[in-house]
């Protein structure tokens, strides 16, 4: 319900936001090995596994202006920016721009995906720093490469830093993830 | 047009009960796993999706009461209540000038199926900078038994006139 329509040029630095984020995953076209996928080892993380600054999960997702309209209907987020091109040029903005919230969500899936359990991230937080522009033909890409960012054994967690990135962009700041994890 | 500074510290109490389904799970996952991009997928076919959304039994195995939502599905719960700050006409808050600026989410308890939730929404702050105002707002969501089930965050930037 916000409706984020931005205006020309983001604002500054983290203000600018708008946008989001596209997402999927697809098995074929983009998804990497080193992605840990569900279909992968049934093998789950543990916390005296991790040292701090390790990669422990990378994926890229094509992103499709389909799946802004199939997300503008499940999240409740229907502005016209994230599926009418016309609509978005006419407010100043390049082309049509993922959700925000699209591009959180994608994001995380690949701890999710790492960990395999969606409820053993305690907490998840964004800056929305740049918008994912998504080009009718040929959509957009989201990376997202995922280190550990910070250790906790004694509350048995693991901070997992995010970096996305969209046409070689950084589009989120301060991507991190609380995870639960065994400890070993 | 500003942001009225005054809203700072005004709280929304729950105005409705959000009924978690295993259906809108089911949905708002394979909106966010994307598209079957694969060379027979049909148009409209969704990637697999972890079976803990769709699948009660997988589940429960993992220990949940049923089916249990993405970590961003709080979002649905929190936009309906940012809706409530954003269109009090007394807030001065034009929607077409909205951008999001940040989000968090720390979860108290999983969101699984079945679960009937209420917020209350806290206006913690208003600020200018650069010529926007930055209203941060934070919607306390809980069962509506009142066991806390998820803080949200929010920074909402609204452009200034000029921006």
């Amino acid at each position: 319900m916000h409706r984020d329509v931005p205006a020309r040029g983001p604002g500054r630095g983290r203000v600018s936001a708008v946008t989001g984020p596209g997402a999927d995953q697809h098995p074929q076209a983009d998804h990497e090995p080193a992605a840990a996928s569900r279909h992968e080892a049934l093998t789950r993380p543990v916390l005296s596994d991790l040292e701090v600054g390790a990669e422990v999960a990378r994926a890229r997702y094509a992103v499709r202006r389909s799946d802004l309209v199939r997300y503008a209907g499940a999240g409740g987020d229907f502005n016209p920016i994230h599926w009418d091109e016309a609509f978005a040029r006419s407010v100043g903005l390049p082309d049509v721009l993922a959700h925000g919230m699209f591009t959180m969500a994608t994001a995380v899936r690949v701890v999710t995906d790492w960990c395999r359990d969606p409820g053993a991230v305690l907490a998840y937080s964004v800056r929305f720093t740049k918008p994912v522009v998504v080009d009718h033909d040929n959509g957009a890409t989201i990376e997202v490469v995922a280190t550990v960012g910070a250790l906790d054994p004694e509350a048995g967690t693991a901070r997992i830093d995010l970096a996305a990135t969209s046409a070689g962009v950084g589009v989120l700041g301060k991507a991190r993830a609380t995870v639960r994890l065994p400890p070993r | 047009m500003a942001v009225n500074a005054a809203f700072v510290g005004r709280t929304y109490p729950p105005d409705g009960v959000y009924e978690v389904s295993r259906e809108k799970i089911r949905e708002f996952a394979e909106a966010v796993a994307g598209a079957d991009r694969g060379a027979f997928a049909e148009p409209g076919a969704v990637a697999p999706v972890d079976p803990v959304h769709t699948d009660g039994e997988a589940a429960r195995a993992l220990g949940y009461d049923d089916v249990v939502a993405p970590v961003t599905f709080a979002v649905i719960v929190a936009q309906r209540s940012d809706a409530r700050l954003v269109r009090d006409p007394e807030a001065g808050i034009e929607l077409g000038r909205i951008l999001h600026g940040e989000q968090g989410f720390v979860h108290h308890r999983p969101i699984t199926a079945g679960m009937r939730l209420i917020a209350t929404l806290h206006v913690d702050s208003v600020r200018e900078a650069g010529g926007h105002a930055m209203v941060g707002t934070r919607s306390e969501i809980a069962t509506e038994a009142g066991e806390p089930v998820c803080t949200a965050t929010s920074l909402l930037v609204v452009r200034g006139a000029d921006a």
